[in-house]
C-alpha cells in the first residue's frame, strides 16, 4: 500500500503516509501520545512494550499501542477515551513506584500526566555498577523498556547488552549479566543517550533538575576519524561535560566512545597556554628523556611577538641561505579545510616549495594514486551508508569496528539485513561475526589474493561485459595479465582455500550492486597502489561502481583527511589535486595568488625525512602533525628532527615531535574553533567552537597567517569563513558549498551542482573525469614484502590503532575515560604463539626489528593468526614506530606500516 | 569474572576457553548453527553437565555466532536451565521439582517442599515449579525427570535414591494399530486427490471445530487465513500446555499420539505447509521420546512425505504456550508474545504465514477427517475436560461441550472426594476467572461464562471445597502469574507483582486493585496479562465475604 490511510483520529480525519503508525500521525498533528518505549529517531523500530502510549480503537477488545499499531482505513481511533487515559496513567504511576525519583524522559511524562505518587508498593532496590570508567549504570532507575537494548543490538549492532530473566526479574545485562566494567562493552554511549530514565548516565555528571546539567549547547562535528559524525556539545563552566549524536547523515545520532567519551583532553592540565622558546644550549637528543608535564625545563615562555618573530625569522633565514629546498612544512588532517590550506599556501607562497604533506601520506597515499591513476579521482565513489542497499560488501584491510566504528555499524547492519558481507584481513575482529565468508589470508599476500579472484572473474566470464565495454579500457590487457593468477596457484601463496575465493569471487561478479571498503591494509604496504588497483579492477570488471548500493570506499583514517587532500596538503597537488607539474594548473595558482610558485613537485613526509639527514632540508614548520611517533623507523625520523636547525610547530600538546623544537605556538583545540571539515563521503560540514581556549592560546588560523605576514605575505582573513571563501573560488569541489549554506544546512556533499541543491551522494554513473571518461584497469604482479620473516626475526608486526584511542595518541591519551579504557601498551599475540614463546597473557615481551626495540605487556588475542602480532603505534612509552620499516610504496610513497619482521621473547 | 579484567591480558569480555569449546562441539556435533536451534543447544548441554557453565555459553555464543549476551538473554528466560557462572556453585546432579499449582497446592504441595527440603536437600536440589499437568494424582513431585504421583516423602526418597529419574514410555496406541483402523486414511485421500483441502476446511465448519488450546476460535476460519498466503508455510503445533490444571494434550499424546500427528499433516497437507514444529513442552519428556519414535515411523511410512517435522523442546515457561511466545522460543529466544497486528497467518514463524493448532484441536480434526461433521456434532462436540481439585476420580475427562460442572463431578468423577462439600471451581485454569458453587448449572462452552467475567478456555476445571480459602487459591494464582510473566510490558510485569504484593495485605484494597485490574485487561500485550486480575475479579465478584 503506498497510498495514505485515511482514518479517524479523535474524531477528525486524518491520513497516514505508507508505514506510518498511528503514534506518528498523532504526532504530525500535533498530538504527543506519551512514550517511553519508543523513540522517534532513525533506526528505532517501535517495541510497543512500555504501554504507555496506549489508544482506543473502535471495536476492539483491548487498547493497542500507538508506536507500532499501523492504522487502517476507516479505523476510529481515540487517544483521550476514558479507559486509554487511565491505563496510561496506570503504566506510569507502576513504573513510578519502583523509581526514586524520576529523570529524564520518564520525569516529564511523570510531570505532564500528572502523576503525583504511587499508590503502589515498591520492589526491591538494585545497587548500582561502578565498574565502567565512562558509563555509570543504576538499574534501579531501569523501567525495562529495552530502548538499550535495541541500541546495542540493532542500532550499533555491538550486542554486548542484552534482557535476561523473566517477569519482574527481567534486567538489562552486559553479555551475562557481568558488571559493565567486565564485559565486551566497547563504550559507545549509544544506550545512554536513548535511556529514558537515567539508568544509564556518563560517568561523573553532575544533574540538574533530572538533566545533565550544561550552560549550553553547540553543534559541531567529532574531531576523531573520518566518519564525520555530528555531534552536540553540552557545556557547562567551558567544559564539555556531555556529548550526544545527532542526525547526520554520515552518523544518524550515532556515536562511538572517542567521539562520546573523548572530549575531555581540551580540558587536560598538558595543554600548551603560552608560547615556548628552547632555552639555549639545550640539547635535541634523539631519545628524549622528556617530561611532556614540565616542558620548562628545556623551554622558556616568550610573549606571542617573541615567539612569532623567532618562529618566522627562523625559517626566513633558512630560505635566504639555502632557498626553497631548505624547508618544508606539515599539516593536519585533523585541522579544518581552512587550515588546511592556509598551510599548504603558507608552504607555496611563503617557503616558496611544494614540500608540503600530512598524514596521508601514511595513510591513503597508495589508494590515492592508484584512484588518480585508473577513474581520474582520489575520493569515495559512494558513501559509506549506501551499503545499506548493496547486497554484498567486501571489507578488506580495514578494522572499521576499531576505526570508523560508526561506519561498521551501518556495515553490521546491512549485512544483519541481508547482504552478504564478505571479510577479508588477517587479524579476526568482531566484525568477522557479520561476515557470510571471512577470508585470514596471510598478511601481505594482498595481489595474490586479490588476482585469484579478477582470474575467476575474467577466466569463468561472470564480469558484467556491457559496463566493461561502455566504460572500461585495458580490459584485453588485465584479462591476459590474470589468467597467471589461478586460485589454486595462489591458494598456496595467500592462504586461502581454492574453493573459497571461487565462491568468493563468484559472489561479488553475481551481486546485483557491491561496495568495497579498504583501509590501511590495503593502503600501507610497499605495493599499497597495486592492491588498490587490484581492488579498483575488480569493482570496474563487475560494473560495481556509480550505482545505488555500488561503489569504491578507501575509508578515511582522519576527520579531515579527505579535506585536508582536497586543500592541496600535498606536494604534487594543488587545491583540488592540480599537479604543480602542470603549466595551467600552476600558472592559475599563480595569478589566483598573486606570486610565483614552484615548478617542482615537493617531497612527502618519509622523503622530507631524508632530505633533513642529506643536510638538504634545514628547516620545518610542522602544524598539528606528530611525525616522532606516527612516522616509521621513528629513531630514523627523531634523529632527522634532532638535527633540523630549525623547527617550528604549532600544537595543542607536548608532543613528541615538539619535544624537538626551537619554538612552540600554543593552539586550539577542535571543540574551540570554527571550521569547516570534509569526511570519508566527500560531505563537507561545518565545526562550531564550543570551548574558550586555554591560557594564551590561539587559533591555528591566526597563527598561520601571523608566520605568513612575517614571511611578507600580506594576509588579512579575519575568519575562517573569509578562509572558505577564497577556496570556494579556487576549489570546483568547493561550488556551491558556502559557509552560510554549511551553517544552515550543517552537511553538503560535493559534487554539488546548484546552492539549492543537495550534492551527489553516489558519483561516476555515466563515465569517469578521465580523459577518455573510462576507467582504466592496470593490472598488478605479486611482489613480496620489502622484509620476509628470517630465522632473527620470525614473526611478523602489523601495526594500527585501537578503538579507544586515535592515531598517536596525543589526544585521546589525555582524553581521562579512553585512557582508563586502553591505559597500556600490549601487543597482540595469537594463543598458539603465546605458547610458543612462553608468554603468559599480560607478560611482558621484549620486540626487536632491525630497526629497535621496545618493551611492553602480551596481549593474548585468539583474533590473531600464527605468526603475526599486532601493536597500537599510540603509545609513546613502547612507541610501535620504532620498530617499523620505512620501505616506501614506489607510486603512493606511503611506508609498508603493515609489515615488519619481528623477534617477540618474554622481557 | 570475580576480579576486574586484566586488560593488559586479554581482550574485552569473557574469553572463550579452547577446551569448553570442543566440549560443545561434541554436544552439538554437525547440527546446522542456526539461531533457532540455540534452546535445543542448550538442552544438550543442561542434560549432559547438568548445569550451563558461562563457560560453555560463551563457547556455544561463539560457535553459533551469536553475542553472549544473546545466547545468555534465552538461557536466562527458561527455567529449565541452570545458569552457573564462574565462582558459583553448580547445583546438585538431581534436581526435585515439586509442583505448587493450584490442584498440588490442595493436596499438600506446601507440606510436601519443606519436608523434601529437610529430608533430601543435602542430596538433591528441591525446589517449587508451576503445574506440570499431573493434577489428576496430586500432589506431584518429579525426580530428575519423572513424575512422582500422589507423591509422600518417602515414595520420592526412594526414587531418588534407586535412581528412578528417568519415564518410561507411555503405552500407547502403534502406527499399525491406528492405521488398520482407519488412521491417516484422510490424509492419503488428500495427498491422491480422493479429498480436496477445501472439502474438508468445510467439514470442520459444518462440525463448528473451536481451537481447544483455550481461545475457541473457529478451527475453519483459522485455516482459510492462510489461503493465498505467501509459501513456504508452516504448521505449529502447540503442544505446551501449561495452563495449570490441564492435562489433556498429554493425554491425547500418551493414549493415540498418531491421532494428533494425523491431524496435523491433515492440516499441513491442507494449508500446503513445507515445515510442521511441534513445540512441546519440557515437562513431558515420556512423550518428547514416544513422538520421536512414532515420528521416525510416520516418516518412515512416507505418510509424512513432502514435509520436514520438527519436535522442539519447551524449557519451562508458561508463556510459550501462548502462540506468538511459541513462536519466538521455537525461534531460539526467549518466549516473548508480539505484538498483533501482524497475525500468524501474516507473518508467524521466521516471517513466514503460520497456522497454529493445539494438539487437542488436531486430535478432533483427525476425527472429523474420518468420521465426519456429522459424527462429531452427534457426539455433542465432544471435548477433554482436565478435571482436578476436591473430586474423587480426577482425571481427562471426555464430554459434550457445555457440559456442566455439576456433571462432570457428579457423572464423570465419582462426585466430590470424600469429607467435602463442593464450593467453588474454576472452569477454564488460573486465567479463567472463579464460579461460585451456585453456577454449578452453566454450560461449559466456549462464550457462556464471559457475562460473568469467566472462559472456559482450556477446559481446566479445578474444584475446590469449603476447606479451600478463596484468598489462599487467588493469592496461588497470582504468584503463579507474576512469576510466569515474560516481563515485557509494563501492566503484566509490573502489575502482577504488585497486584500479589496487594494480595498480601491483610486488608484487599478494592479501588487500587480495581485500577491496577483494568490496566492489566486493557493494556497487556498477550492473554497472561489480560486474564491475571480475572481470579482477583472473581473474588470481589462472588466471594466479597470471604476476603474482608
Amino acid at each position: 500500500m503506498t497510498e495514505g490511510v485515511k482514518f479517524l483520529l479523535d474524531g477528525a480525519e486524518v491520513e497516514a503516509r505508507p508505514d506510518e503508525t498511528i503514534w506518528q500521525v498523532a504526532h504530525r498533528h500535533g498530538n504527543e501520545l506519551p512514550h517511553l518505549c519508543y523513540l522517534h529517531e532513525p533506526g528505532y523500530r517501535g517495541d510497543g512494550n512500555c504501554r504507555a502510549c496506549m489508544v482506543d480503537i473502535e471495536g476492539e477488545r483491548v487498547l493497542s499501542a500507538s508506536c507500532i499499531r499501523k492504522p487502517e482505513p476507516g479505523m476510529q481511533v481515540s487517544t483521550n477515551s476514558e479507559r486509554a487515559s487511565k491505563a496510561r496513567e496506570m503504566v506510569i504511576e507502576l513504573l513510578l513506584a519502583d523509581q526514586d525519583e524520576p529523570q529524564a524522559e520518564f520525569k516529564r511524562w511523570v510531570d505532564e500526566m500528572g502523576v503525583v505518587e504511587s499508590r503502589f508498593p515498591a520492589g526491591e532496590p538494585v545497587a548500582p555498577d561502578s565498574s565502567h570508567p565512562a558509563i555509570a549504570v543504576d538499574l534501579g532507575r531501569c523501567i525495562q523498556c529495552n530502548l538499550c537494548v535495541r541500541a546495542c543490538q540493532e542500532v550499533q549492532a555491538n550486542d554486548v547488552i542484552g534482557m535476561a530473566h523473566r517477569g519482574f526479574d527481567s534486567a538489562i545485562v552486559f553479555d551475562m549479566g557481568d558488571p559493565m566494567g567486565d564485559s565486551s562493552c566497547v563504550a559507545c554511549g549509544e544506550c545512554v543517550q536513548v535511556c529514558p530514565t537515567n539508568a544509564l548516565l556518563p560517568a561523573g555528571v553532575e544533574l540538574e533538575d533530572g538533566e545533565v546539567a550544561a550552560d549550553k549547547v553547540v553543534d559541531s562535528v567529532c574531531p576523531y576519524c573520518g566518519v564525520g559524525c555530528q555531534v552536540r556539545f553540552h557545556v557547562k563552566d567551558n567544559k564539555i561535560v556531555q556529548v550526544d549524536g545527532r542526525d547526520g547523515p554520515a552518523n544518524q545520532n550515532r556515536l562511538c566512545v572517542k567521539g562520546r567519551f573523548g572530549m575531555d583532553y581540551a580540558d587536560h592540565p598538558h595543554r600548551l597556554t603560552t608560547p615556548l622558546i628552547r632555552r639555549d644550549g639545550v640539547p635535541k637528543t634523539a631519545d628524549p628523556r622528556f617530561d611532556p608535564e614540565n616542558p620548562l625545563a628545556t623551554f622558556r615562555e616568550a610573549s606571542w611577538e617573541e615567539a612569532l618573530d623567532l618562529a618566522a625569522s627562523g625559517l626566513k633565514k633558512i630560505l635566504d641561505e639555502q632557498g626553497p629546498k631548505g624547508l618544508a612544512g606539515f599539516g593536519s588532517a585533523k585541522g579544518s579545510n581552512e587550515e588546511a590550506y592556509l598551510v599548504q599556501k603558507l608552504v607555496r607562497t611563503g617557503f616558496k616549495t611544494n614540500s608540503v604533506d600530512h598524514c596521508t601520506r601514511l595513510c591513503h597515499a597508495s589508494s590515492v594514486a592508484a584512484l588518480l591513476e585508473t577513474i581520474g579521482s582520489g575520493a569515495v565513489t559512494a558513501p559509506v551508508v549506501e551499503c545499506l542497499n548493496s547486497d554484498l560488501i567486501v571489507v578488506i584491510g580495514a578494522d572499521p569496528t576499531g576505526n570508523h566504528p560508526v561506519a561498521a555499524t551501518f556495515i553490521k547492519n546491512a549485512a544483519t539485513n541481508g547482504a552478504e558481507l564478505v571479510v577479508i584481513d588477517p587479524r579476526r575482529r568482531n566484525l568477522a561475526n557479520y561476515a557470510s565468508h571471512y577470508l585470514q589470508f596471510k598478511a601481505g599476500s594482498d595481489v595474490a589474493l586479490l588476482n585469484a579472484l579478477l582470474n575467476v572473474i575474467v577466466t569463468e566470464e561472470l564480469y558484467d561485459r556491457q559496463y566493461v565495454e561502455a566504460h572500461t579500457e585495458g580490459f584485453d590487457e588485465i584479462a591476459r595479465h590474470v589468467k597467471a593468477f589461478p586460485p589454486e596457484k595462489m591458494e598456496g601463496i595467500c592462504g586461502v582455500d581454492a574453493d573459497t575465493l571461487r565462491t568468493v569471487a563468484r559472489k561479488i561478479a553475481g551481486a546485483r550492486a557491491a561496495m568495497i571498503f579498504w583501509g590501511m591494509g590495503i593502503a600501507q604496504h610497499v605495493h599499497g597502489t597495486d592492491n588498490a588497483r587490484c581492488l579498483i579492477s575488480l569493482a570496474l570488471l563487475c560494473g560495481h561502481v556509480g550505482r545505488p548500493g555500488a561503489g569504491l570506499h578507501p575509508l578515511r583514517g582522519q576527520n579531515n583527511v579527505q579535506g585536508a587532500s582536497d586543500a592541496g596538503l600535498i606536494p604534487m597537488m594543488y587545491p583540488d589535486y592540480r599537479l604543480v607539474t602542470h603549466e595551467d594548473a600552476r600558472e592559475k595558482f599563480e595569478a589566483f595568488w598573486d606570486t610565483e610558485l614552484n615548478r617542482e613537485t615537493g617531497l612527502t613526509v618519509v622523503e622530507i625525512t631524508e632530505a633533513i639527514h642529506d643536510g638538504d632540508i634545514r628547516g620545518v614548520y610542522v602544524m598539528g602533525e606528530n611525525p616522532a611517533m606516527s612516522d616509521p623507523d621513528s629513531r630514523h625520523t627523531r634523529a632527522a628532527l634532532a638535527k633540523l636547525e630549525h623547527l617550528v610547530v604549532q600544537d595543542i600538546f607536548m608532543t613528541e615531535t615538539a619535544a624537538f623544537a626551537d619554538v612552540i605556538l600554543p593552539a586550539s583545540a577542535w571543540p574551540e574553533k570554527d571550521g569547516t571539515v570534509t569526511n570519508t563521503d566527500r560531505r563537507v560540514q561545518m565545526g562550531r567552537k564550543a570551548l574558550e581556549m586555554p591560557g594564551d592560546a590561539r587559533q591555528d588560523w591566526w597563527i598561520i597567517q601571523e608566520i605568513a605576514n612575517r614571511l611578507g605575505l600580506n594576509w588579512n582573513y579575519g575568519h575562517p569563513r573569509d578562509v572558505h571563501e577564497e577556496m570556494r573560488h579556487c576549489m570546483p569541489s568547493m561550488e556551491h558549498i558556502s559557509w552560510e549554506r554549511l551553517e544552515r544546512e550543517e552537511a553538503v556533499t560535493y559534487p554539488c551542482e546548484a546552492e539549492d541543491q543537495p550534492g551527489h551522494e553516489v558519483i561516476f554513473g555515466d563515465g569517469f573525469p578521465t580523459e577518455s571518461t573510462r576507467g582504466r584497469f592496470v593490472p598488478a604482479d605479486v611482489l613480496p614484502p620489502d622484509e620476509t620473516p628470517d630465522e632473527d626475526y620470525p614473526l611478523i608486526l602489523t601495526t594500527g590503532r585501537l578503538l579507544e584511542h586515535w592515531h598517536t595518541g596525543a589526544i585521546t591519551r589525555r582524553a581521562s575515560k579512553l585512557d582508563a579504557l586502553e591505559p597500556e601498551a600490549t601487543v597482540q599475540i595469537s594463543p598458539e604463539d603465546m605458547e610458543n614463546l612462553g608468554i603468559e597473557p599480560g607478560g611482558r615481551v621484549r620486540m626487536t626489528t632491525r630497526r629497535g626495540a621496545v618493551e611492553l605487556a602480551a596481549r593474548r588475542e585468539p583474533g590473531m593468526p600464527q605468526g603475526l602480532v599486532f601493536m597500537p603505534f599510540c603509545y609513546q612509552e613502547a612507541a610501535a614506530n620504532i620498530l617499523t620499516n620505512s620501505a616506501l610504496d614506489p607510486f603512493g610513497k606511503i611506508p609498508e606500516l603493515k609489515f615488519s619482521a619481528v623477534r617477540v621473547e618474554p622481557a | 569474572m570475580d576480579a576486574p579484567r586484566n586488560k593488559n591480558a586479554y581482550p574485552k569480555g569473557r574469553q572463550v576457553d579452547r577446551e569448553a569449546r570442543a566440549e560443545v562441539r561434541s554436544l552439538i556435533g554437525d547440527a546446522p548453527r542456526n539461531r533457532d536451534l540455540l534452546i535445543e543447544f542448550l538442552h544438550l548441554i543442561q542434560d549432559g553437565y547438568g548445569h550451563l557453565s558461562a563457560r560453555h555459553l560463551a563457547a556455544l555464543a561463539q560457535e553459533m555466532k551469536l553475542s553472549q549476551a544473546e545466547v545468555y538473554e534465552t538461557a536466562s528466560f527458561y527455567h529449565h536451565f541452570d545458569i552457573v557462572k564462574e565462582g558459583e556453585t553448580e547445583p546438585a546432579e538431581i534436581t526435585v521439582r515439586v509442583c505448587d499449582g493450584i490442584a498440588c497446592e490442595m493436596a499438600g504441595a506446601t507440606r510436601l517442599y519443606s519436608g523434601l527440603s529437610d529430608e533430601i536437600g543435602n542430596t538433591a536440589r528441591v525446589v517449587k515449579v508451576p503445574c506440570v499437568g499431573g493434577c489428576f494424582a496430586a500432589p506431584v513431585a518429579v525426580v530428575g525427570k519423572k513424575q512422582v504421583h500422589e507423591a509422600e516423602i518417602s515414595t520420592v526418597a526412594k526414587a531418588l535414591s534407586d535412581g528412578d529419574t528417568t519415564p518410561g514410555l507411555p503405552d500407547a496406541e502403534p502406527l499399525n494399530e491406528y492405521r488398520a483402523a482407519g488412521g491417516y486414511a484422510a490424509l492419503e485421500k488428500l495427498k491422491n486427490g480422493g479429498l480436496s483441502g477445501a472439502d474438508l476446511i468445510d467439514e470442520l465448519e459444518a462440525a463448528d471445530l473451536r481451537g481447544m488450546g483455550g481461545a475457541g476460535f473457529p478451527t475453519a476460519r483459522k485455516w482459510r487465513f492462510l489461503e493465498g498466503t505467501a509459501k513456504p508455510r508452516v504448521l505449529a503445533v502447540n503442544a505446551d500446555e501449561g495452563e495449570p490444571g490441564t492435562f489433556k494434550d498429554r493425554f491425547c499424546f500418551e493414549t493415540e499420539p498418531h491421532k494428533v500427528l494425523d491431524g496435523a499433516l491433515i492440516a499441513a497437507a491442507v494449508i500446503e505447509a513445507e515445515d510442521i514444529y511441534i513445540y512441546l513442552r519440557d515437562e513431558y519428556p515420556h512423550i518428547h521420546a514416544l513422538l520421536e519414535r512414532e515420528i521416525e515411523a510416520v516418516t518412515k511410512e512416507g505418510l509424512a512425505e513432502g514435509v520436514r517435522i520438527h519436535l522442539r523442546r519447551g524449557a519451562g515457561a508458561y508463556i510459550c504456550g501462548e502462540e506468538s511466545g511459541m513462536l519466538e522460543s521455537i525461534e531460539g529466544k526467549r518466549g516473548l508474545p508480539r505484538n498483533r497486528p501482524p497475525y500468524p497467518a501474516q507473518s508467524g514463524l521466521f516471517g513466514r504465514p503460520t497456522l497454529i493448532n493445539n494438539v487437542e484441536t488436531l486430535y478432533w480434526v483427525a476425527d472429523i477427517a474420518r468420521n465426519g461433521s456429522r459424527w462429531y456434532l452427534d457426539e455433542g462436540r465432544p471435548h477433554l475436560f482436565s478435571v482436578s481439585g476436591r473430586v474423587r476420580r480426577p482425571g481427562v475427562v471426555k464430554a459434550p461441550s457445555g457440559v456442566t460442572v455439576r456433571q462432570l463431578i457428579d457423572e464423570h468423577c465419582g462426585g466430590m472426594a470424600e469429607g467435602h462439600r463442593f464450593k467453588a471451581y474454576l472452569p477454564g485454569g488460573a486465567s479463567g476467572g472463579i464460579l461460585p458453587a451456585s453456577k454449578d448449572d452453566l454450560a461449559l462452552d466456549f462464550g457462556v461464562l464471559e457475562e460473568f467475567g469467566c472462559f472456559v478456555g482450556s477446559a481446566a476445571v479445578v474444584i475446590f471445597s469449603e476447606q479451600d480459602q478463596i484468598r489462599d487459591v487467588v493469592l496461588n494464582l497470582l504468584r503463579f502469574f507474576a512469576d510466569e510473566s515474560c516481563g515485557q510490558c509494563t501492566p503484566c510485569r509490573v502489575g502482577c507483582e504488585k497486584m500479589v504484593k496487594l494480595l498480601e495485605r491483610d486488608r484487599w484494597d478494592q479501588p487500587l486493585m480495581d485500577d491496577l485490574s483494568l490496566a492489566m485487561r486493557e493494556a497487556s500485550i498477550c492473554g497472561l496479562g489480560q486474564a491475571a486480575p480475572n481470579p482477583v475479579q472473581s473474588a470481589f465478584r462472588f466471594f466479597e465475604g470471604e476476603i474482608g
